[in-house]
């Protein structure tokens, strides 16, 4: 957390559950953080930790029986989940925007490059004119490295990475000022994911944007966030500035997850992993909710849950074991 | 040690579906996915392919095992050309040879259980009476880590986990007690964690049962992980080929270069200068002329353009497919 900015979007014990046949899946539990103007959040777990609900929350996205059952999510002060229908579509796209994995299914097949920006800028804005938008249009087409000729193309003319920065080029043409990108490079290939990572650390300068990177790719996260949450069975266990989280982390968990990633850059004889999967969401363990696969626990884990706490400088985690040690 | 498996100058081209009258024409449109690949592996040896998304290596593992037809070229196992072995022995080299691909749910059939799963390879082949075969699945249930075995014999695929369902599947393949294991990304749809404990589980299995591996990965980081020697795919070609070490400390061509140089490095101190390539991977269908890799190439002279430079060594075992070496 940088004192020195201003906090944009401050997320407060948000909890989300969806109720099933066999009860209730408590999806996400008491999560909150806050995203300052500028930073780049880094929001990291494992298929099902809850991480993408959570995206989907931000923007009030949540399709039922998915619903926020606790907490509030203050963007610039206001509560985005009290707002009513007219002020939401405002929001989205102007103040807040969403990429998600695939931009096959985000863009529609009939529609052309220009036409899928024109209808962007003229559901915010209906009177632009039409050559203002197009010149704008234009302009974003060169911050993203697209040819002015693609606009006549339809989806299914560009490549993969093609979709995805016109994706992103849909996501920023209203200027919004953060940007949730849910796994925006997992479609991609290493090469292009590589030159993603790149447009989207210009597009962050020339746009002062400020994001939330969703993704279960240490090496992503690594290259793009000042600071990183880490979320296991739907609670953050880990929260700090990306350097700490990697060169020193506090939870058992996250030491697992990065130990147990291949890294081109470093000799590893072998791997270090993580026994066991993650809990049932329906009943879930009492205490903590990693206990049953952490390596370092103790009898009090068992029976309560740890709440997340600043046991190293703007470095907080959710652990029994750095509680008894103050 | 010998040589297990061996491929030369193999090529597989995908027709296009035309016209009637594309049929009768000599230059009928076809995707050129393999394009004169030779390799060999060792037995006992992990031999790692790696690329991008259209750059062949899933069919390379394919024709090895010939699941697909070669349009030219052979495929050498123990030094019997399998491209030409009819349908009997080709079945008696299917218990020696096998597959494990990337999904473990569309591997698996959601009606058989895991035992049915993991027994069927033994029924077909015919080895062992049933009181034979349900010692031997236990055993190898046992071996890949699907404990306890006698209780998870009678789930179904959608009662197991993702890394239990890919365990199935590796124990299937080692039904018949296969040499050789031709791994298609194993791990990329598992989850991190998971990931882990498979590639932990395939080092620990090739030591155990002396398997050969061919493992077909986008990720550079897990070949390094796990393989001996590293040959890299682009555009249906082999570029580079070397032994592990050699390759991720002095990798010449510029394709590997560039692949080396994306990887993602999950540590925010490390330096990244990416000096990326061009553009993305081109068609197959009408590749470029003279290297494949040219027309991205921040090194392409005019030479490049016009013929294929051949894989040459360049120092012992590392072979690089570049005039500029």
């Amino acid at each position: 957390m940088d004192t020195s900015a201003e906090t944009i979007l401050r997320v407060n014990d948000i909890s989300i559950q969806y109720p099933i046949s066999i009860g209730v899946v408590r999806a996400v539990e008491g999560v909150s953080f806050t995203l300052a103007d500028g930073e780049a959040l880094g929001l990291v777990g494992e298929s099902g930790c809850g991480k993408s609900t959570l995206g989907l929350s931000l923007l009030k996205l949540l399709r039922p029986p998915g619903r926020v059952t606790t907490g509030e999510i203050l963007y610039r002060g206001t509560d985005v989940l009290g707002l009513d229908r007219r002020s939401l579509l405002s929001l989205r796209g102007r103040s807040i925007s969403m990429i998600f994995q695939n931009p096959l299914t985000s863009l529609n097949p009939l529609f052309t490059v220009e036409r899928h920006f024109l209808e962007t800028i003229h559901f915010h804005d209906p009177s632009m004119p039409r050559a203002q938008a197009l010149s704008g249009v234009e302009k974003m087409l060169a911050t993203l490295g697209i040819e002015r000729r693609r606009l006549r193309e339809y989806p299914h003319q560009l490549s993969g990475g093609m979709r995805q920065r016109i994706m992103i080029g849909l996501a920023l043409i209203m200027n919004p000022d953060i940007l949730i990108a849910d796994e925006p490079t997992t479609s991609l290939d290493v090469i292009v994911e590589a030159g993603f990572t790149e447009l989207l650390t210009t597009l962050r300068r020339v746009y002062k944007l400020s994001i939330i990177l969703i993704t279960h790719n240490l090496g992503l996260v690594a290259e793009i966030a000042d600071r990183i949450a880490v979320m296991y069975a739907g609670k953050i266990m880990e929260i700090g500035r990306a350097e700490d989280i990697f060169a020193r982390p506090l939870h058992p968990y996250t030491q697992g997850l990065i130990n147990c990633v291949p890294n081109v850059q470093i000799e590893q004889k072998e791997l270090v992993t993580m026994p066991g999967s993650p809990p049932d969401l329906v009943s879930p363990p009492t205490g903590c909710r990693f206990a049953p696969r952490c390596p370092k626990v103790m009898p009090v884990c068992r029976e309560r849950q740890p709440e997340l706490r600043e046991h190293a400088e703007k470095h907080m985690a959710a652990c029994w074991v750095y509680e008894r040690q103050s | 040690m010998g040589t297990l498996v061996t491929a030369t100058d193999l090529v597989k081209d995908f027709p296009l579906r035309g016209s009637l009258f594309d049929a009768f024409s000599p230059h009928r449109a076809a995707v050129h996915a393999v394009d004169r690949v030779s390799l060999s592996i060792d037995e006992g040896e992990v031999l790692g392919l790696a690329g991008e998304s259209g750059s062949g290596k899933s069919t390379t593992g394919r024709l090895l095992l010939r699941l697909l037809e070669p349009t030219a070229g052979r495929v050498d196992y123990r030094g019997r050309n399998i491209v030409t072995l009819d349908a009997r022995e080709l079945m008696r080299f299917r218990a020696h040879a096998q597959i494990v691909f990337q999904d473990p749910n569309s591997s698996l059939s959601p009606r058989m259980s895991v035992g049915q799963a993991i027994t069927h390879p033994l029924k077909i082949h015919r080895m062992g009476t049933p009181a034979e075969q349900k010692d031997r699945v236990l055993d190898l249930m046992e071996k890949v880590g699907l404990s306890p075995a006698e209780f998870l014999y009678r789930k179904y695929p959608h009662q197991l986990s993702g890394g239990q369902s890919q365990r199935v599947v590796i124990a299937r393949a080692l039904a018949t007690g296969p040499d050789f294991l031709v791994a298609d990304e194993p791990i990329a749809m598992a989850d991190v964690s998971v990931r882990a404990l498979i590639l932990q589980l395939m080092k620990q299995l090739k030591q155990d049962m002396r398997l050969t591996y061919l493992f077909i990965t986008h990720d550079l980081a897990t070949a390094k992980y796990l393989c001996d020697r590293v040959a890299v795919m682009y555009l249906g070609r082999i570029v580079e080929v070397a032994g592990r070490d050699e390759l991720f400390a002095r990798s010449h061509h510029p394709y590997t270069k560039a692949l080396l140089a994306a990887v993602p490095v999950p540590d925010p101190r490390a330096k990244r200068d990416k000096n990326l390539p061009r553009g993305e991977i081109p068609s197959a269908i009408e590749p470029p002329v003279g290297c494949h890799f040219h027309p991205r190439c921040p090194f392409a002279v005019a030479k490049c353009r016009e013929a294929r430079p051949p894989l040459r060594e360049i120092a012992s075992g590392h072979f690089s497919a570049c005039i500029l070496d």
